[in-house]
């Protein structure tokens, strides 16, 4: 089963520049959770700080007992071999083959005999559908089977946190939702921790059990996922429905000219889209059901009566069919 | 958990120390340094990746063996030319050889090794670690808990190293062999004095300090090319950036180097005398 992450106060400072202060949040065991923001707003610096890739001024990273930020070097790298990161392009050796590229951690880490190895890797492959395609090298593959393969490499050590980075990006729809279910089969199977980080609203919808957003150099909200479906909060709501209107400008945030414009002329508004919270995705059929399911209905329970009314109804909405099932 | 979190508000001016002239020069040295140190740590580090350094040694050489005797050849003619038409306005003609083969040995040859390794295994090297660096390849080694340090860089160092080391021997033999050929045949020199005169003049320490300059170059030139590879900045861009100046760094730093062992080994060592 996963393990909880828990963030306290981290900030990060790339020279003078405040990417986002005093981020706190948990990412709570065996739950998918997806981190929105516009682009540009550290998401993918969040996600490697996570790992120790980036050491935040601040704060601190707790993965079983280890500090990621502020714990010795040799402490950092043990921790990492719970991790499973998928990188935006797949971040594949290019001098390797899929095969052995997959095969790396294994062999790296473990002393297995190369028959065993072979086992894992083509299993793992099957899994995000790269069977056949073992002996390609990464350049000559198109970049969702990078990221595919990515996928297959980051889940051989059996990870209990697994970390997606923007696995939608240069993905064409249909294929953006085989990932959504490919994401959602692999929690039903190893049920480990899942962080994506993306601004795909499909996936922010269908996928996660929380959900968190970043913007204006820190954390919006971060809670059960109808928190920020159902949340009029200027912000979230903006960017759940991706209109123009609201706080959220083409250059992260609006400036007081836009905003004047805006409210003397008003802006060209978009079909208002009242949003429904959409069901999340089931395990493709014949896998075993989410056990994080019933974790985080009780889980979610108990802090009820603390939730915004909206997010109240949907997550009684959303628990009938769940409970019958 | 649930609650929203506070927003980030901007915090009040973080202190931000003023740009002092100079810093940045010590910042990267002092990371060079740090680099240098971390990879003599790693090298004893099990389990040593014999697979990698083998294919990088054989890589290396395989690029520096051919133009290092192509270099060396007219080098050696050129010194043999150049100091027997001096030495013979001496009328010492017979020192030639003796004379021509200290040059060779004690100095031409770990600089024309230098040129090589830092011009050729240097920048191969550094352009190598950048792009992998730029593909995030090396963050994503290091997610999976491997050392891109004992893992790559390492074996490359030690490559460089042992490549260093024997290809100075090959350039000693191959610029003597030159040098002789042309004091003999277009000098018009003696055969017997040319050999007589090398070995009262030249000893064993010349040889030794001509090998630790190789296996010290090595080293530099493999933890410069690698700390400008780690380090590239921005993009695709930034790694020919670092490639360059990989390359002419190293040329400084070794070329300082020579002169200060140099310096050191002509105090130390007293010369043979006749």
């Amino acid at each position: 089963m996963g393990i909880e992450v828990a963030v306290e106060g981290l900030t990060k400072t790339f020279g003078r520049q405040n990417i986002w202060s005093d981020l706190t949040l948990t990412l709570p065991a065996g739950e998918i959770s997806v981190m929105l923001g516009p682009s540009g707003t550290g998401k993918t610096v969040f996600l490697k700080s996570l790992v120790g890739l980036v050491r935040p001024e601040r704060g601190r990273v707790l993965v079983d007992g280890v500090d990621m930020v502020g714990s010795r070097e040799r402490d950092v790298y043990e921790a990492r071999k719970r991790f499973g990161l998928m990188f935006q392009d797949g971040a594949l050796f290019g001098s390797m083959p899929l095969f052995d590229n997959i095969a790396f951690p294994l062999r790296e880490h473990t002393g297995r005999k190369e028959s065993e190895i072979r086992r894992i890797v083509l299993e793992r492959m099957e899994m995000v559908g790269l069977l056949g395609s073992e002996g390609k090298l990464p350049g000559e593959i198109s970049g969702g089977m990078r990221k595919r393969a990515g996928l297959a490499r980051a889940l051989v050590l059996d990870p209990q946190i697994i970390l997606i980075d923007e696995p939608d990006s240069g993905l064409d729809p249909v294929r953006t939702s085989y990932i959504s279910q490919l994401l959602i089969d692999l929690n039903a199977q190893i049920d480990a921790t899942m962080l994506i980080v993306t601004h795909n609203l499909d996936i922010a919808g269908t996928v996660p059990d929380n959900m968190g957003m970043l913007f204006r150099r820190g954390l919006v909200a971060f809670g059960p996922r109808e928190v920020l479906l159902t949340s009029d909060e200027p912000v979230v709501a903006q960017f759940l429905s991706g209109r123009r209107a609201g706080p959220i400008g083409m250059a992260e945030e609006k400036d007081q000219a836009t905003i004047d414009r805006e409210e003397t002329q008003g802006v060209v508004e978009q079909t208002p889209a009242g949003r429904p919270v959409m069901p999340q995705l089931e395990p493709t059929p014949g896998l075993p059901r989410r056990q994080a399911v019933r974790r985080r209905q009780e889980r979610v329970r108990a802090m009820l009566h603390e939730l915004p009314p909206a997010a109240q109804r949907a997550v009684v909405a959303g628990f009938a069919p769940e409970v019958s099932a | 958990m649930s609650a929203p979190g506070p927003r980030g508000a901007p915090r009040a001016a973080t202190r931000t120390p003023l740009p002092v002239p100079g810093l940045g020069v010590v910042r990267e040295i002092g990371r060079l340094f740090a680099l240098g140190v971390h990879v003599v740590g790693q090298m004893f580090r099990r389990p040593f990746q014999l697979r990698e350094f083998v294919e990088q040694f054989w890589f290396i050489a395989s690029v520096t063996i051919l133009p290092a005797m192509l270099v060396t050849i007219p080098f050696g003619a050129v010194m043999a030319l150049q100091v027997g038409s001096l030495i013979e306005q001496f009328g010492a003609r017979s020192f030639t050889g003796g004379a021509s083969v200290l040059v060779m040995i004690q100095q031409a040859s770990p600089l024309i090794v230098s040129l090589l390794i830092s011009g050729v295994a240097g920048s191969a090297i550094c352009a190598d670690l950048g792009s992998r660096t730029v593909r995030e390849e090396l963050d994503a080694m290091e997610v999976m808990g491997v050392s891109p340090i004992q893992r790559l860089v390492v074996p490359r160092v030690l490559a460089v190293m042992a490549v260093a080391l024997l290809l100075n021997g090959l350039v000693s033999v191959v610029g003597t062999l030159g040098g002789y050929f042309f004091n003999v045949v277009m000098q018009n020199g003696t055969p017997g004095a040319y050999v007589a005169s090398f070995s009262a003049l030249a000893q064993l320490p010349d040889l030794y300090i001509s090998e630790l300059k190789a296996v010290l170059f090595g080293f530099v030139a493999g933890v410069v090319a690698a700390y400008r590879g780690l380090n590239p900045k921005g993009g695709p861009k930034g790694v020919g950036d670092a490639v360059n100046q990989s390359v002419v760094f190293t040329f400084l730093i070794l070329f300082f180097i020579n002169a200060v062992l140099t310096a050191i080994y002509l105090q130390l060592v007293p010369s043979k005398g006749i």
